[in-house]
């Protein structure tokens, strides 16, 4: 949906009158969209394949996952802090934000619309295996979904099982496997699905 | 600010309290957990109250936790075993 | 318990039964319009200036009218709570917005 021709010239007035009372300037909001612009799952995609094969790194992306987003090169300098959620063999994290759409932009980018929306918000708490289903995801049985409501200061990325098949992969490799949709836990990885990144 | 009043693996009881109906309110305390006993899971550390931050007053630091909910019986439906991970500031919980 | 008889307020959406049949649609990707980017990257600006916070942004928009809440797009509901909070700061004044 566009946003209505109302709201298109309020940006562009409130724009105006902050930069003529010297308090934003173009250069300034290009700047924070280039920034913005450069988020994107593939860092998350880094961040999950490099625990997979490093248990140093795995060890350190969930004790202080704003420290490793740091040493992927993101800078976390006043964004809220990463936590990272660790998939095991008998629970499955899905994320979701009921109150608004917490969510690692810092990371992974613009959150996706259905993340967003109404439906989800409402229904991942409640019938979050339904919710998965959409996604075409049915969990092994005895696998406990376990829905993270983003409430507070924290950002969630989940850091899923390493798919079966994937031995002796190198980390390459494991990276094309991992899409957004893995981070937020709507759908689990697997090693015949590689995923296609915008340039 | 004194020590954190929880322990990971304490079960605690979220207050049944709606102060939304009183007056606006900034609250990042969902309404289905309201009233409801969960396990502290872990501290997560300090951060200053939303509540506070919302209307630009000064905002205390308040230990905020990571609480675990069994899914289930919030809304009598679900997969046995199904939980839910929140995060919840100190001053909404009390002891179980 | 008493409390869950109460309906929550509009934000406030886990497990509300209207969009029960409301199908989620993961093929919804939509990422942000020109409109939507320079809004956010707005946000940004401001808030690094100390201007507005997330939960300032979050209390404005929780508190549009439902129709608004439920009918402006999202990064609407950004614009109209961002400007919301300039305005009661005194950053800029409704003159200016006409």
């Amino acid at each position: 949906m566009d946003p209505r021709p109302e709201n298109v010239a309020l940006l562009e007035k409130l724009v105006a009158a902050l930069k003529a009372r010297g308090i934003v300037t173009e250069e300034e909001i290009a700047l924070r969209q280039s920034i913005a612009e450069r988020a994107n799952p593939a860092t998350g995609a880094r961040m999950v394949a490099r625990a997979w094969v490093d248990p140093e790194w795995r060890a350190f992306l969930l004790r202080d996952g704003t420290a490793a987003a740091e040493a992927m090169g993101v800078s976390m300098h006043g964004n809220p802090p990463l936590g990272v959620l660790e998939d095991t063999e008998s629970v499955h994290h899905l994320v979701v934000c009921t109150l608004c759409s917490c969510y690692p932009r810092a990371i992974i980018g613009y959150p996706p619309h259905w993340y967003k929306s109404a439906a989800y918000r409402s229904r991942a708490v409640r019938e979050p295996r339904a919710v998965l289903a959409e996604f075409g995801t049915v969990l092994p049985a005895g696998m406990q979904v376990r829905v993270v409501d983003s409430t507070a200061d924290y950002r969630w990325m989940v850091l899923p099982l390493r798919p079966a098949g994937t031995e002796g992969w190198t980390e390459e490799q494991l990276t094309a496997l991992v899409s957004r949709d893995h981070l937020v836990g709507v759908s689990l990885p697997n090693a015949a699905q590689k995923v296609s990144r915008a340039a | 600010m004194s020590a954190a009043q929880f322990t990971p693996g304490q079960r605690v009881r979220v207050k049944d309290a709606r102060p939304e109906r009183i007056a606006r309110m900034h609250l990042r305390t969902p309404h289905y957990v309201r009233g409801r006993m969960g396990t502290v899971e872990r501290m997560l550390g300090t951060f200053p109250n939303p509540e506070d931050i919302a209307f630009n007053r000064p905002a205390e630091p308040r230990a905020l936790y990571h609480v675990l909910f069994d899914q289930p019986p919030v809304w009598n439906e679900g997969q046995a075993g199904d939980t839910l991970l929140i995060e919840l500031f100190e001053h909404w919980l009390e002891e179980a | 318990m008493d409390t869950q008889e109460i309906p929550p307020a509009q934000h406030d959406l886990g497990g509300n039964p209207r969009f029960r049949c409301t199908p989620v649609e993961p093929e919804a990707d939509a990422p942000p319009d020109a409109f939507g980017k320079r809004v956010d990257a707005l946000r940004v600006v401001l808030r690094e200036r100390g201007l507005l916070t997330t939960d300032e942004q979050r209390l404005n928009i929780e508190s549009l009218p439902e129709a608004d809440y439920f009918g402006l797009t999202y990064y609407e509901k950004w614009l109209r709570a961002i400007t919301a909070v300039m305005i009661a700061k005194g950053a800029v004044t409704w003159e200016d917005l006409q």
